[in-house]
């Protein structure tokens, strides 16, 4: 392999991530002395096979498709032949159907490369996840079968120009006619709007106002090729410039019957329960994201040289370095609790928004910091965290913002605290 | 079709930063990154491609080291490697061993596994000793081809295209044979995640050199490992002249 000559770019991996190896197991048996911290064999394979990719194909093509905006196929493509997408489709389809937590070891490690080409990939995922849990067999083998075959991406359209937090607010509108529903509405911000093979679209079947939202919405499977469905232009964001974002217009865009999840009415269920699974994977790419910051501020703090040291031995940017550290462990822990959870069978929404909150939180403080190590140079386009900043911040935002994290967590307290009493 | 065996060695990652022991007697492994030796992946990769090809029928990877060598080990039967041998070394023995005793080792498991062909890495990054290839043909008695850029197979004979000082030079062998990869063999895919999954049910022997006959003893000591020496500076002269009397000076000319 190319890898003696590649060599050079091994620089950017000092100790520091060659010892975080402490992590812990997905397994449910318990050890003798409770928790464990240690990854399985075949788990390290899979998280050294994720950082070899993303050393060799992700790394040193992240500044350029920034720069080009340009969807990153190659890469999609490259990822999907060597098994690090679709990861979660169940085997009856053809899939690898891993647990959650394998899937967001392997987030991690994408996003330490790039976090624009780690949500091309992952917000397939997130289009995929109302399938795989709320699915029949036959809408199982059909469209997620199809990613198997071919390397396609899905999308996931709940968003609205109106409607972000407030899911409730989704004006989208589905009619049945006959044997068909006939869809109208417009979606926005959504990921891999313009390159997905198919939409998972929540819809609103009951127009009545009144309609409790846990009955009112509908969840389709929307194939990109009917007539009447038109992704937008592609949306140019502040970071993860690569990622495909589009408002998407539905114009009596008919689907048929059996693409309706569950039934008439199981829409927002299925939209909220997807994210107890697809939450700890965007903790994980916060996490990655944070670590890479860590590791570049480190490597440039050793180098660069003031009033006669590296910056490293002074103090004010030591104690910078190492609150980044507390950050990126921690919210290793919580995402990996919040995975693990879920793995379990058990519901994990209060450990998934908590990882999610404090990864994103994370991600932006040390992004921001290691701009700051950096100094003049960090604020300039040559260096590498400038981007790492515009990049964290839609981490505080997408997939709940940080702020309806909290809600979901002060609730879970005062559920749990009502419980007790 | 072939059988080929296929040595894999656990080195110190090539990215990691070598740091030699404070007592002298070698260098730290203790929490360190390892991997498999990158000519022997390119070793594993050309098995593979044989397999692919229907020119080789299986494919048995082999390593010697500590228990951690089996993680070496299943790599390559992620790689697409078919069973695996962990000849187990460990404590002392470990520390003493050597090319040699290697070589011994593939050529008896050459022979009880009935191999057509056996592939290594053409030297390992850790020792960068270039023995192993040349002494295991010699203890069968099999011709070899090191350093190989490029194998060409036809019946019962390979031709081999070797990288040498001077150049590239075609050599014809009959198999059974040895052959060493080199860099340019070919570039060693990535383990597929399905792969990795499914080398767990692939079947990984272990057994210890003494199984095999073969009698680890040392034939050297170290006697110490030292870094090497701090690069001088290096001084700007302004002219040829200076040079040239620079040179004359320290009896270089």
């Amino acid at each position: 392999m190319a890898s003696l000559v590649k060599l050079a770019k091994s620089t950017l991996r000092p100790g520091i991530r060659a010892i975080s190896t402490s992590l812990p197991s997905a397994s449910s048996e318990v050890p003798a002395c409770g928790y464990a911290f240690e990854l399985n064999d075949e788990q390290k394979e899979i998280q050294s096979l994720a950082r070899k990719f993303t050393a060799e194909e992700i790394i040193p093509k992240a500044a350029e498709y920034d720069k080009t905006m340009e969807y990153p196929w190659p890469i999609v493509k490259k990822a999907w032949e060597v098994g690090l997408i679709n990861n979660h489709i169940p085997s009856h389809c053809g899939g690898m159907n891993q647990g959650i937590f394998d899937g967001c070891l392997i987030a991690e490690e994408l996003a330490y490369g790039c976090t624009g080409i780690k949500t091309a990939i992952e917000a397939s995922g997130l289009g995929q996840t109302p399938v795989i849990i709320a699915g029949n067999k036959e809408q199982q083998k059909k469209y997620l079968g199809r990613l198997i075959d071919e390397p396609l991406v899905a999308a996931y359209c709940v968003t609205e120009p109106g409607a972000g937090s407030d899911v409730n607010g989704v004006k989208t509108r589905a009619e049945k006619k006959g044997d068909e529903w006939v869809i109208n509405g417009q979606k926005m911000w959504i990921t891999n709007g313009g390159v997905a093979n198919w939409y998972f679209v929540l819809a609103r079947t009951n127009p009545d106002p009144k309609a409790s939202a846990s009955k009112a919405f509908t969840g389709f499977i929307v194939e990109r090729e009917t007539p009447g469905v038109t992704p937008g232009r592609k949306e140019i964001n502040m970071g993860q410039r690569c990622s495909d974002t589009r408002g998407i217009t539905f114009e009596d865009v008919r689907v048929p019957k059996e693409n309706v999840l569950i039934g008439e009415g199981a829409g927002f269920k299925i939209a909220m329960g997807a994210f107890d699974k697809t939450r700890p994977p965007v903790a994980s790419g916060a996490t990655g994201l944070a670590q890479r910051a860590l590791d570049e501020a480190t490597k440039y703090a050793l180098e660069r040289k003031a009033f006669g040291v590296p910056i490293a031995f002074h103090q004010a940017v030591a104690f910078m370095l190492a609150d980044m550290a507390i950050g990126v462990e921690t919210s290793r822990l919580a995402w990996m609790k919040s995975a693990w959870e879920v793995d379990q069978g058990r519901r994990n929404s209060y450990y998934a928004s908590i990882a999610k909150a404090l990864a994103g939180d994370v991600a932006n403080k040390c992004a921001s910091d290691a701009v700051q190590i950096f100094g003049g140079n960090g604020f300039n386009s040559e260096y590498p965290v400038e981007k790492l900043m515009r990049d964290a911040k839609i981490y505080q935002i997408y997939e709940g913002t940080a702020q309806i994290q909290r809600l979901i967590i002060s609730r879970a307290i005062i559920d749990m605290a009502k419980a007790k009493a | 079709m072939a059988r080929v065996l296929v040595g894999v060695k656990r080195v110190i990652d090539y990215a990691v930063k070598i740091r030699v022991k404070p007592d002298k007697s070698g260098v730290v492994t203790e929490g360190v990154k390892h991997s498999m030796n990158p000519f022997d992946e390119i070793a594993v990769e050309e098995a593979v491609r044989m397999k692919e090809k229907k020119l080789a029928a299986e494919i048995i990877a082999v390593s010697c080291g500590p228990a951690q060598s089996q993680e070496t080990l299943r790599t390559a039967l992620a790689m697409g490697v078919d069973k695996a041998i962990h000849v187990e070394v460990t404590g002392k023995d470990l520390e003493t061993l050597q090319p040699i005793h290697i070589s011994k080792i593939l050529a008896k498991l050459a022979q009880d596994e009935k191999a057509d062909l056996v592939i290594v890495g053409k030297q390992a990054i850790d020792d960068d000793c270039n023995q192993t290839a040349q002494m295991t043909a010699a203890l069968l008695d099999w011709p070899q081809g090191t350093f190989a850029s490029k194998i060409e197979q036809s019946d019962g004979s390979l031709t081999i295209v070797r990288e040498i000082d001077g150049g590239l030079e075609t050599v014809k062998v009959k198999t059974p044979a040895v052959i060493s990869a080199d860099l340019r063999l070919n570039e060693p895919r990535y383990a597929t995640l399905p792969n990795i999954m499914k080398a767990k049910k692939k079947p990984l022997k272990k057994v210890t050199p003494k199984d095999l006959g073969v009698e680890i003893k040392s034939h050297y000591d170290v006697v110490s490992v030292e870094d090497p020496p701090v690069r001088q500076a290096g001084s700007v002269l302004p002219d040829v002249d200076s040079l040239v009397a620079k040179l004359k000076e320290g009896g270089f000319v």
